[in-house]
């Protein structure tokens, strides 16, 4: 295999436009003649599939909910960033582009995520077209607000419900094209295999999550928008339904996975209460603009935490972080938080958590004010925790949040198998080691509305258009026969184990080895662990009732199978980057201050990891990815 | 420390749309008073299967109250006794020890069963695709700040938009009515400059198609804000079927 980043030549400013001009379009009367399948119908999925709809491409699109609409991206909270500089302070395209590439630790390609920068101002105007009610000023024009990692205002945002209307906005673009007829809609569909024929993407195996009914579709090119692997802990922020499958199955039929360690940890989360738990909830990082985090200065300290005197506290991001103070990036802040809570000096029940304190803001600003900024997300607490954040302080600890890591992609966002694209969390490719704040939804709308309609028609003007294999070719065949045989043998093994418990198991050597902290002794036991797992669940898991009806464990059954060979790959890349970077800490490398260590000598790639097998072990060669800094300076990420 | 409880349950079981459904009774012992009440099912399911017998099936994603995939029917209300939840926000600790809950799917011939508690809801996204959008391309918008919203009306189209699509609205009104869901997305792009220039339009297509999947209409019960997750107003329907008059009187 080798990785052929496609990234234009020219300035940094000029990369972008010239590609535009220089890639090959195809004509509108030939548009028609092309398929295309888009995986996924969140912010990246939802705009692609709309955007290449009002092309006049032939879309399919397909789903695991029973809706589009409820796609993952809707429950991201905070906003979206975009360069606009309406608060007339100081942002720029560049800013924002700089911000994003230190934030990642310097871990992403300089070019995408200019890129990204660039068009981020589109996606603010075509939002608001669309009709997203973002929250705007009196005088009518939008408002901002500020995240980690920024030292400028420059996130919109809809209360706490950013994600949900902005996805609403892609989801009414595309169901409009559905009306139209020019999006075949396929709601309640899990994609189980991509077909390559010739060495290109020609379709996918999906199951029916209805009828368990196994149905090919072929294509001239394939989008997997499917967003993040998050749930590999099974205890992250994820929807439950999230999974790795589409973009592992493509992996094992030949795409570059990449950067696999890199998964962000994010800060401000409602702390586990129980064996029982599901899921983690995230408080939305914007909370971090109001609210004060600290602990008792004193071990143990059981009083109220109302009652604990100014002088007692530990205020820790504000004392070590001053310039940014409680807005530090999110690696940071988690870590932080874990190293308190390690020293003994966390609260609640558990130990595991720290105070997010609005006492001071309520005062300063008034309860009325602080309720019409964050309003909804202090009732989500009080339904969870059971405890009123304006009169308590709320307790958070960090969770598993969002995957940098995923399917490498050139910069025309296509992996390396030709026609197999990936968009949003479902690749690499512009968050480096770690994501900042608001910038999920700028990556996914920024692929879906303004990268891939492009980029993708670069690829099809040189393909045949209408050429078609057919569905009885062999691969398609090739390919069902195995997303059977697995289904069968999942069912067949009738073990005394349950999935979820499986799946608890895994995500705990996963969050304990793979999580906040590592190092080569906890990843080489992980890898030993997670392989004896892998074993029994193949031989003890128990997966009731049948695959010709609905059959939730059954999904699930398929996507933990999945989780457990790509927890292997994490640990094996984590081991190999013996650095630390971004949300990547290792702790044989950290600076003095327990800051992350970087060593951009040696590890200053993107590790390209290619599938060999699975016989009881993974097997995986590793390629490398140089990044060349040719427009900004390395340097040593400070908040202090 | 956290209370543990005993709890009763009956669910309902059919296997597929034309099966005859009928109810389960199972009895839970030890249930956290911190688990959410899709978590408490998850627990049923684990003992279930790990007695060899069938797991219910429901719909659920997020668990945090915003998709909108669950949509159990809790001893006759929609999503449970709480207010302004979804029943994956809805925690235990609102049940006392001994209580029994009965749970079923929304009882509307326009959500047909899937299997025990997993309806089919596809007729509103078929009710957003008759209308529910402003026209614009991917790449024709204005600069965003030329187009200037009172925040008032800002803030009042985004109590329409923030509609999850769950069905709570249909599951708890006596005639299945889609007026509140359908209404809402009529108010939230009326509000704005932009649902402007579709306005007419959009509220015929889209009540046409409300009618087209056999929703009922609306009588005023006002059930439907009562057991709405996210509080959208019934306003939403006057607003919408006034719209439609006008549209369908004036003939614009």
């Amino acid at each position: 295999m080798k990785l052929d980043s496609k990234v234009p030549g020219g300035p940094l400013e000029e990369k972008w436009d010239k590609h535009i001009k220089d890639i090959n379009l195809v004509s509108p009367n030939n548009k028609r003649k092309f398929e295309i399948i888009v995986v996924g119908t969140g912010l990246a999925g939802g705009a692609a599939a709309a955007s290449f709809a009002e092309l006049g491409y032939n879309v399919r699109s397909f789903c695991i909910q029973d809706s589009a609409r409820r796609a993952h991206s809707i429950a991201a909270q905070g906003g979206i960033n975009a360069a606009k500089n309406y608060p007339n302070d100081g942002d720029s395209i560049w800013r924002l582009f700089y911000d994003t590439i230190k934030g990642g630790d310097y871990r992403s390609r300089e070019s995408n995520v200019y890129r990204l920068a660039q068009v981020s101002n589109e996606i603010i105007d075509q939002a608001v077209a669309q009709g997203v009610p973002f929250a705007r000023e009196y005088g009518g024009n939008l408002a901002n607000r500020s995240f980690g990692g920024a030292q400028v205002s420059r996130t919109f945002y809809a209360r706490g419900q950013t994600g949900q209307q902005l996805l609403l906005g892609a989801y009414q673009a595309m169901m409009r094209q559905v009306h139209d007829g020019n999006i075949k809609y396929h709601p309640r569909h899990e994609m189980l295999d991509v077909v390559v024929i010739d060495g290109q993407a020609r379709g996918i195996i999906t199951r029916d999550l209805v009828s368990g009914e196994l149905c090919r579709y072929e294509a001239d090119a394939v989008v997997l928008a499917t967003g993040g692997y998050g749930n590999v802990f099974y205890l992250s922020t994820n929807a439950k339904n999230s999974n790795v499958t589409a973009a592992w199955r493509a992996h094992k039929r030949g795409a570059a996975f990449a950067n696999p360690c890199y998964v962000q940890v994010h800060p401000t989360c409602i702390p586990v209460s129980g064996d029982y738990q599901s899921k983690l909830t995230l408080m939305s990082e914007s909370l971090r603009n109001d609210g004060r985090v600290w602990v008792p200065k004193k071990k143990g300290d059981e009083r109220h935490p109302n009652d604990i005197p100014e002088d007692e506290r530990y205020y820790y991001l504000e004392e070590r972080y001053p310039s940014f103070g409680n807005l530090v990036p999110r690696d940071v802040a988690s870590r932080n938080a874990k190293m308190v809570c390690d020293d003994g000096l966390g609260v609640g029940e558990t130990g595991l958590a720290v105070y997010l304190d609005f006492r001071d803001a309520i005062k300063r600003d008034g309860r009325d004010t602080i309720e019409s900024k964050y309003g909804n997300l202090f009732e989500m607490y009080e339904n969870i925790a059971g405890e009123n954040p304006y009169e308590r302080p709320m307790r958070i600890y960090p969770a598993v949040h969002y995957t940098m890591g995923g399917l490498w992609v050139d910069y025309n966002l296509q992996t390396s198998i030709p026609g197999l694209y990936a968009a949003g969390e479902a690749n690499f490719s512009d968050h480096g080691a770690n994501r900042l704040g608001a910038s999920a939804l700028m990556q996914g709308l920024s692929d879906g509305y303004f990268v891939l309609p492009y980029t993708i028609g670069d690829y099809l003007a040189k393909q045949e258009s209408g050429k078609r294999y057919g569905t009885d070719h062999e691969a398609f065949a090739e390919a069902e026969n195995a997303a059977q045989s697995q289904i069968d043998k999942l069912l067949s093994i009738d073990g005394d184990r349950t999935i979820v418990d499986f799946h608890r198991t895994l995500g705990k050597i996963v969050w304990d080895k793979i999580g906040i902290a590592r190092n080569a002794e906890g990843l080489k036991s992980a890898i030993e662990e997670i392989r004896a797992l892998r074993e029994e669940f193949w031989q003890n898991v128990k997966v009731p009732g049948d695959k010709n009806n609905y059959n939730k464990y059954l999904e699930f059954a398929g996507r933990v199978a999945d989780f457990f060979e790509l927890a292997e790959l994490m640990a094996q890349d984590a081991l190999q980057r013996e650095e630390s970077a971004g949300c990547h800490l290792r702790e044989e490398y950290q600076t003095e201050e327990g800051e992350a260590l970087r060593n951009d000598e040696d590890f200053s790639y993107v590790a390209a990891w290619e599938y060999k097998g699975l016989n009881g072990k993974l097997e995986e060669t590793l390629h490398k990815e140089n990044l060349e800094f040719e427009f900004v300076e390395l340097k040593q990420r400070s908040y202090k | 420390m956290s209370k543990e409880m005993t709890i009763h349950l009956k669910y309902w079981k059919q296997d597929g749309p034309n099966a005859k459904g009928y109810f389960e009774e199972y009895t839970l012992d030890n249930v956290n008073e911190h688990m959410s009440f899709l978590e408490m099912l998850d627990v049923l399911n684990e003992e279930l299967m790990l007695q060899d017998k069938e797991p219910v099936e429901f719909d659920y994603d997020c668990r945090e109250g915003i998709c909108g995939s669950c949509n159990l029917v809790i001893n006759g209300q929609a999503h449970g006794p709480k207010e302004r939840v979804a029943a994956c926000q809805l925690h235990m600790r609102n049940y006392s020890d001994g209580d029994h809950i009965t749970i079923e799917p929304p009882r509307a011939a326009s959500f047909p069963v899937i299997k025990d508690l997993v309806v089919d809801r596809s007729a509103f996204d078929r009710i957003i695709e008759a209308g529910g959008y402003v026209s614009i391309k991917t790449g024709s918008a204005v600069e965003a700040n030329s187009i200037l919203v009172q925040k008032e009306k800002s803030d009042a189209a985004f109590d329409y938009a923030t509609c999850i699509g769950c069905g709570a609205c249909v599951a708890a009104c006596p005639n299945a009515s889609a007026s509140l869901f359908t209404g809402a997305k009529i108010a939230h792009l009326n509000k704005l400059p932009q649902g402007e220039v579709e306005r007419s339009n959009r509220v015929v297509a889209m009540v046409d198609q409300m009618k087209e999947e056999g929703f009922g209409d609306c009588s005023n019960f006002a059930e439907c804000e009562a057991v709405c997750p996210v509080g959208i107003s019934i306003s939403a329907i006057a607003e919408m079927r006034r719209d439609y008059m006008k549209a369908v009187v004036n003939g614009d």
